[in-house]
């Protein structure tokens, strides 16, 4: 599942990051940021227009990342393999 | 090397207390600058160490990553590598952590570990962390990195002794460079390793932080509170600074006036004193008591956490015409005065994103312009009530939307002419909420006033002295009957662009007001004034000008430059700050150019418009 489709709330792990287009700053930097695999992730919330941007909780850090970037990231959602 | 200077550099991820640090090292002596042809702070302070040891640190931009995103980066990054010209490698690089986010922030570290050069590892925010209850073993973590770890609070007085003792003692032997150019996976195993060994926590989040952010962050209730907030801190910038800007006001006339007190009442040079520099003087220091309150309340929201929680809030909105979350306190320090708020776009990491954001800044309604418009609103518009509302407060606030609607209307234009299609990037960090340190934000209260001053005052002063000789050359001949200023080289061209102006209602003593009030908006007024020959103090010269303008101009004229107002880029200190921030005339010449553009246009529709319904 992709993290921007993610339900509220949910606890996941990052099983990659894929790149939009050959080298794709943004997932690079998401990488560099800890999106890697084996990492547990947790959607907090999100924007209260259209749902966007996303505040995704990797670690003890807090990033807000709009869906198209949370698009490149693929999770596994707990209970819902 | 007891007695040597030693250069240090001080890196480490945003959000670290890199900065807090810094101020806790050296204290008020620090100096701010840019990077020579980019507009990143560079900031060096130095102080001396027990041991009469003088140490000079560098605070080097917050980075996430060597792989740099930003020129930020990027120069954080050349430094580090000892690449940057002009300036020399660090001897010692003092990394900073956040004891409580050691995940992210170890990697930085691993990053800065690879140079090869003598690295401490700061280890801050212990307070929190161990409040949070986190425990690190230091020790080991030391073992584990191959480079000494200090603890620092650098929030609390002394907090940083043990980093001062370790930078006093020798310099640490150089860590060989791990030969494995390892990848990005790589280096996470090793930041997890490190931390199951050195760190054990029991939670990830301070409680406060989910707290306040269920609140802080809700669709609905996140807006409103900061919609609250932003009517709160309007009214403070509007209400509080009043007081101070009439004694600032009065003050320099005073002063002025004693000065000159001195010289012939006739003579040039009084004038010159008086009308020119002393006047523009007085132009630029009338706004530092809403820039200071204005940012008072920024840098407290900012050290406590809560503009990347606004910036969270609006991205989304904003992102639709073209401009980013990030974008929204620049924009805001705009209705103040726009060189803050273009000051402010330093945060907007995006190169594109901060462009329009810069360019967009100067229809934000400053108050500069209030005086024109409460001068003219007054004069011809009634003070009669429709409804529940007065038809002049109706005006008043159409004028300021007409500004910030333009705003996202130019925006959105922008967008689509841009060249460089590729994705524009939010990745965010929202940091944990923490209480502002009184000194932190007078410092950075300090540094703001005096970039404002230096930037502004030396271009706003030249320039009045310029259109005082404008204004004031040659004079009158014998017998002239019209004001002095009519005969001057400024009456001259106001003359000249009654040409270019006549087809949108302006008179020539418009013309001729719109030449000095080219340096500031606010200078326009009293140009009137002396255009039709009347004189004394700011307030009296516009008492005395109400009726004269209701009596000859036409209402038509009145909303016509009342439009005028609305967009052109009556303000040399913008464009000289657009200037200095982008470092390119390209952009003077576009902001410059759309803004006479739009100004013209808008004054033309309303002044036919208006002209064919009367």
């Amino acid at each position: 599942m992709r993290l921007s489709d993610a339900p509220k709330g949910a606890q996941a792990v990052v099983q990659s990051v894929t790149d939009a287009h050959p080298a794709d700053p943004i997932a690079q930097r998401l990488r560099d940021l800890g999106f890697v695999a084996g990492e547990p992730v947790r959607l907090i919330a999100r924007g209260p227009l259209g749902g966007d941007p996303l505040l995704i909780q990797i670690g003890s850090t807090r990033f807000a990342l709009r869906k198209t970037e949370a698009a490149r990231v693929d999770v596994l959602v707990d209970g819902a393999a | 090397m007891s007695a040597a200077t030693m250069r240090v550099a001080l890196v480490g991820n945003p959000n670290c207390g890199k900065t807090a640090l810094f101020n806790q090292l050296t204290g008020g002596r620090q100096k701010v600058a840019n990077y020579a042809g980019v507009t990143v702070e560079r900031k060096e302070g130095r102080f001396t160490a027990p041991s009469g040891r003088t140490l000079q640190i560098l605070d080097l931009p917050g980075a996430y990553s060597f792989d740099a995103t930003s020129p930020d980066e990027a120069i954080t990054r050349d430094v580090c590598q000892g690449r940057y010209p002009g300036e020399a490698a660090p001897d010692l690089i003092v990394c900073v952590a956040d004891a409580t986010n050691l995940r992210l922030h170890l990697r930085f570290v691993l990053e800065v570990r690879r140079l090869g050069r003598p690295v401490v590892l700061a280890l801050n925010m212990m307070d929190a962390a161990r409040k949070r209850g986190i425990v690190i073993d230091v020790q080991k973590l030391s073992q584990r990195l191959g480079v000494p770890v200090v603890e620092t609070i650098a929030v609390q007085r002394g907090g940083a002794k043990a980093l001062v003792d370790r930078l006093d003692a020798a310099v640490p032997e150089i860590v060989p460079s791990p030969i494995d150019e390892a990848t990005v996976d790589g280096l996470h195993a090793e930041v997890r390793a490190i931390l199951a060994d050195a760190v054990t926590s029991t939670r990830n989040t301070a409680a406060i932080d989910d707290a306040i952010d269920r609140w802080a962050l809700h669709p609905v209730f996140g807006l409103a509170i900061l919609a609250v907030l932003m009517f709160f801190i309007f009214q403070a910038v509007f209400s509080w600074a009043q007081p101070v800007m009439d004694a600032i006001t009065d003050g320099i006339t005073a002063l002025g006036a004693w000065a000159t007190s001195f010289l012939p009442g006739d003579s040039a040079l009084h004038s010159l004193l008086n009308d020119g520099v002393f006047a523009g003087l007085g132009a630029v220091l009338v706004f530092l008591p809403q820039i200071l309150i204005l940012f008072l309340f920024i840098l407290i929201l900012e050290e406590s956490g809560y503009l990347p929680r606004a910036a969270f809030l609006l991205d989304r909105m904003m992102f639709k015409v073209g401009l980013t979350g990030r974008a929204f306190i620049p924009l805001l320090s705009s209705f103040a005065c726009a060189i803050p708020g273009i000051m402010a776009t330093r945060s907007i990491n995006d190169p594109r994103d901060r462009l329009t954001t810069i360019l967009v800044a100067p229809l934000m309604t400053c108050s500069a312009r209030l005086p024109v418009y409460t001068l003219l609103i007054a004069a011809f518009i009634p003070n009669r009530s429709i409804g529940l509302f007065n038809l002049q407060g109706i005006v008043l606030f159409v004028l300021y939307f007409a500004g910030i609607f333009s705003a996202l209307g130019v925006a959105f234009v922008m967008k689509r002419f841009r060249k460089d299609r590729s994705e524009h990037a939010l990745i965010m960090e929202l940091p944990s909420y923490r209480l502002p340190n009184v000194r932190d934000v007078a410092l950075g209260l300090w540094e703001r006033a005096l970039i404002f001053l230096k930037r502004v005052g030396g271009i706003i002063t030249a320039l009045t002295v310029l259109l005082w000789f404008l204004s004031s050359f040659p004079g009158a001949p014998e017998g002239a009957t019209g004001p002095a200023i009519d005969y001057s080289l400024a009456g001259m061209l106001g003359r000249g662009l009654q040409y270019v102006f006549a087809p949108i209602g302006f008179n020539w003593q418009i013309c001729i007001a719109l030449v000095p009030g080219l340096a500031a908006r606010e200078v326009a007024v009293a140009a009137l004034g002396t255009v039709y020959a009347m004189s004394g103090t700011d307030d009296a010269v516009a008492t005395q000008l109400g009726p004269v303008i209701a009596h000859s101009w036409s209402l038509a004229t009145a909303l016509s430059l009342l439009a005028w107002y609305v967009f052109a880029p009556q303000c040399m200190s913008t464009l000289a700050v657009i200037r200095r921030e982008t470092n390119s005339w390209r952009n003077v010449a576009i902001a410059a150019g759309y803004l006479f553009g739009l100004a013209y246009l808008a004054s033309l529709a309303t002044y036919q418009i208006a002209r064919a319904l009367s």
